[in-house]
């Protein structure tokens, strides 16, 4: 079936060119209108999802926080390999690891098998 | 021997004889005045960096073709091929069916790479690598930019009407209107279809007017729009997802090839050279789209438009014609995306910078820089490059949209 009066090669009637030309920018509206609404589709799909996952990542996230909140406090973590807490009176504590260092020599055994418990200044 | 014969018949085989012999006689004229056209076209190319990569090309081809002499480009071959009458070779032998295979066997060099072009190979490569250039991202996250991509294609039909009216036959006219979708590989696929002799002038008038985009565009854009309205911030779009951007080409082929099957093999290789960019596991592929093959396609294309450009075709009224035309429908098409942004802008109560309209015309990514510095002349903290590259990306699936349109009622 031949659509045009005109045959392919031939001039066309200035009606049926417009009507063409009105034609062919309806048609490229009409096919990306009809993609856009794919998209958009799409793009909707997406945000619901993106929304859930984030809405379980936060209650996971506040589920954790009051399960900590609820927990007893937990004892203050120390570094590996300590003897614990040395407490200082009235010293610097670049003084009391040097004075560590050369009760450690005197005695002639390794730092880190000696424990201090205190060093306190006497005046 | 013979000295003087021999140099007689070297004279007599040289294209200096027959330039000066058939100047007039054999139209050699033309050659040389096309000589000069794509030494011309060289300068602009090379000199002005008139889109340097396609027109060095395209120029260098046009100089080989109107060699006299040379052979490169045999354009009665491809007469005798498009209207599948017999052909007389050079050794005096006539091909009553001129196929692929034919022309590799009489043709010259570029007859050669012209299968390319006649076949559709090379536009629909590069749109390959156009794919794989493009991020669709702006696009998804404002699908509504789509439309000014659509808003955009109205220079196409316009021009389709204004060279009907000059007197060019529909398939022609459809060829010409093309030029306003600004878009090079879809201007060659469609005239390289349905009016392949017009091919150079459709070409060279495409990409010289894309080169041109910063200066055709920023008038009509002041003209149309008012510097309150381009001063006009846009707010952030939403990220868009990895999963969202490996999804779209493939949902963009199905729907937009079975709507238009005529626009497949254009729609089908950008969205395949855009997966192979959002994969993530092809990005060997994706590399070599986007550089190696692009660049050889590209020499390839380029060369072979060129040669199309023979003088006793291209001197003619009609190239005028198509020049003006193009340029008319360049500003049309801007117009019409133009309008499209103040539509928008007044639907959404000033959320929308008519600006990005503009950028609808394809020529990714000139038109949206185009966009983005006219902005920023109007408020200097504006910045809406991202927001008009969704419609800029748009633009190439209108174009590719109206040329399907195009085929299907001429092809």
């Amino acid at each position: 079936m031949t659509i045009l009066t005109a045959g392919l090669g031939e001039h066309l009637p200035v009606g049926e060119a417009a009507v063409l030309a009105l034609l062919g920018y309806a048609v490229v509206f009409f096919g990306i209108v009809l993609l856009m609404a794919v998209v958009m589709a799409m793009g909707r799909v997406f945000i619901a999802r993106d929304k859930k996952a984030a809405a379980i990542q936060e209650a996971a996230h506040a589920a954790a926080q009051a399960a900590a909140a609820a927990a007893p406090a937990a004892p203050k973590p120390v570094a590996p390999g300590t003897a614990g807490e040395l407490k200082l009176h009235d010293v610097e504590p670049r003084t009391a690891a040097m004075l560590m260092a050369i009760v450690a020599d005197k005695m002639g055994k390794p730092l880190n098998e000696l424990r201090f418990i205190s060093i306190k200044e006497v005046k | 021997m013979n000295i003087g014969q021999i140099l007689l018949n070297l004279w007599e085989s040289s294209g200096f004889a027959a330039l000066i012999t058939g100047f007039v006689s054999q139209n050699s004229w033309q050659n040389l005045l096309m000589i000069i056209i794509a030494c011309g076209l060289l300068y602009l190319a090379i000199v002005k960096k008139f889109e340097p990569l396609l027109l060095t090309g395209i120029a260098f081809g046009c100089l080989l073709t109107n060699l006299p002499g040379a052979g490169l480009y045999h354009q009665e071959l491809w007469d005798a091929y498009v209207q599948g009458t017999p052909y007389i070779n050079a050794a005096g032998e006539t091909i009553e069916h001129i196929t692929f295979t034919t022309i590799i066997h009489d043709g010259g060099l570029l007859d050669i790479f012209y299968i390319g072009v006649k076949s559709s190979l090379y536009p629909c490569l590069i749109f390959m690598g156009v794919g794989a250039m493009t991020d669709f991202g702006p696009l998804l996250s404002n699908p509504k930019s789509l439309l000014l991509g659509a808003a955009a294609q109205m220079g196409v039909f316009v021009a389709f009407f204004g060279a009907s009216l000059m007197g060019f036959t529909g398939m022609e006219a459809a060829s010409i209107g093309i030029i306003g979708g600004a878009d090079g590989p879809t201007a060659i696929f469609l005239t390289s279809q349905l009016a392949p002799h017009l091919l150079g002038a459709i070409a060279v008038a495409a990409y010289s007017y894309m080169a041109l985009i910063p200066m055709i565009q920023p008038p009509i854009m002041r003209l149309m729009t008012t510097p309150e309205q381009r001063k006009i911030k846009m707010v952030q779009t939403r990220t868009v997802s990895k999963t969202e951007k490996i999804i779209f080409p493939i949902v963009v082929t199905i729907f937009v090839a079975l709507l238009l099957p005529d626009t497949a093999p254009l729609i089908g290789c950008l969205m395949l050279g855009n997966l192979f960019k959002e994969t993530g596991v092809t990005d060997r592929l994706s590399d070599t789209v986007q550089n190696a093959l692009m660049n050889i396609v590209t020499i390839l294309l380029s060369t072979a438009v060129g040669a199309t450009m023979v003088g006793s075709r291209f001197l003619t009224w009609e190239t005028l014609k198509i020049v003006f035309l193009g340029v008319f429908a360049f500003a049309l098409s801007t117009a019409g995306g133009l309008l499209g942004g103040l539509v928008m802008c007044k639907v959404t109560k000033g959320k929308v910078n008519p600006l990005i309209g503009s950028a609808g015309v394809s020529a990714v990514p000139m038109a949206a820089r185009v966009s983005n510095v006219e902005g920023q002349k109007a408020n200097p903290s504006n910045f809406l490059l991202m927001h008009a590259m969704g419609p800029n990306v748009a633009g190439v699936i209108g174009s590719a949209i109206a040329a399907g349109f195009l085929l299907s009622v001429f092809g």
